[in-house]
C-alpha cells in the first residue's frame, strides 16, 4: 500500500525521468505500428520519446506516402498462418492490396489510428519525430515532403539529442 | 490539511485506490494535490467521464478514449495531465491503472 505521489508516476518527472529514442528503419504497414505503439506508449507514461525515421521508414512521416503503406505478401514470414497466404500466392496482382486491406480492418477494429493520424497523435503527445537527412537527400525529398510537425535531422545530431536514452531500433 | 484525508483510504502498491465504490471528491482533490495537479473545470471533465466510463465499462478509459469522447484534445490532456495523462487521470477519478496500449 502506498499513498499516490508523483514519484509513483515513473519517469513523470519531465527533466529528470527517462527518455526514450526509437529509430523506425522500415516503411511497410505492418512495420510501421510498432515503434509508432511504442512511442505513444512511452509517452503516456511520461518517457521523454525522440523518434528517428530512416531509409523506408521515412515513408511513415513523408505526407504523400504516410496514408498509402502498405503489407508485403512476399518475402514476409508473418503472412502464414495469420492471413494464410503462401508465398507463391502472394505474389499474384491484388495480393498485397487485400492484405494491406485486412490489416487496416484489424487495427481499427482495435481502435488504433490510421498512420496519419497516429503520427499527428505523437507529435501533440509531445514526442519529437524526425526525418533522416541522408536518407532524405537520396530519396530526393525535403522538409515539405514530411508532414508538419517534424524535423530534418543528421544521425550525429540524432545521436547528440538521445544521450543517455534508451534505444529501439525497428 | 486535505492530505489527511488519503489516511482514511487503501491504496494499492501503486498509489491507486483499492475500491474505486470509496472515492469521493474530497479523495479526488486531495490525491490531485499529492500528485501536483491543480483541479479546473477541464480535469473535472475528464474526471467525470472516466468514473462514468468506469461504471458502464468496468476498466478506466484509454487516453484515445478520453480524447475522442470529450472535447478535451490530446495535446490539452498532456497539459492538465503532464507526465501520464491516462495514468494520472484514473489516479485522481479513484480507478485502478489503466493498461490499454493506446
Amino acid at each position: 500500500m502506498a499513498k499516490p505521489s508523483r514519484a509513483l508516476h515513473q519517469g513523470s518527472d519531465e527533466t529528470g525521468g527517462r527518455k526514450l529514442a526509437l529509430i523506425a528503419s522500415k516503411g511497410s504497414l505492418d512495420m510501421a505500428y510498432p515503434p509508432l505503439i511504442l512511442a505513444n506508449a512511452a509517452r503516456m507514461s511520461g518517457i521523454e520519446v525522440e523518434m528517428f525515421f530512416t531509409f523506408w521508414g521515412l515513408d511513415i512521416i513523408t505526407k504523400k506516402k504516410m496514408g498509402k503503406l502498405n503489407v508485403a505478401t512476399v518475402g514476409n514470414p508473418n503472412m502464414h498462418p495469420w492471413f494464410g497466404i503462401p508465398t507463391l500466392l502472394g505474389a499474384l496482382p491484388g495480393m498485397s492490396a487485400a492484405a494491406s486491406w485486412m490489416m487496416r480492418g484489424e487495427i481499427k477494429k482495435l481502435d488504433f489510428p490510421p498512420v496519419p493520424e497516429f503520427i499527428k497523435l505523437l507529435i501533440d503527445a509531445g514526442a519529437n519525430v524526425y526525418g533522416c537527412k541522408m536518407s532524405m537527400d537520396m530519396m530526393k525529398l525535403t522538409q515539405d515532403d514530411l508532414v508538419e510537425g517534424s524535423t530534418v535531422l543528421g544521425a550525429m545530431e540524432f545521436m547528440d539529442i538521445t544521450e543517455g536514452a534508451q534505444i529501439l531500433f525497428v | 490539511m486535505t492530505q489527511d484525508i488519503l489516511d482514511t483510504v487503501a491504496f494499492d502498491d501503486d498509489g491507486f485506490m483499492e475500491d474505486a465504490a470509496a472515492w469521493t471528491e474530497e479523495i479526488a482533490q486531495a490525491i490531485a494535490e499529492a500528485l501536483e495537479v491543480n483541479l479546473s473545470d477541464r480535469h473535472w471533465d475528464v474526471i467525470k467521464f472516466a468514473r462514468q466510463e468506469f461504471e458502464t465499462q468496468g476498466e478506466p478509459p484509454t487516453l484515445r478514449l478520453i480524447t475522442q469522447q470529450t472535447e478535451v484534445s490530446m495535446k490539452e490532456m498532456y497539459q492538465l495531465f503532464p507526465g501520464g495523462p491516462a495514468k494520472i487521470t484514473a489516479n485522481i477519478a479513484g480507478l485502478k491503472k489503466p493498461t490499454g496500449c493506446i
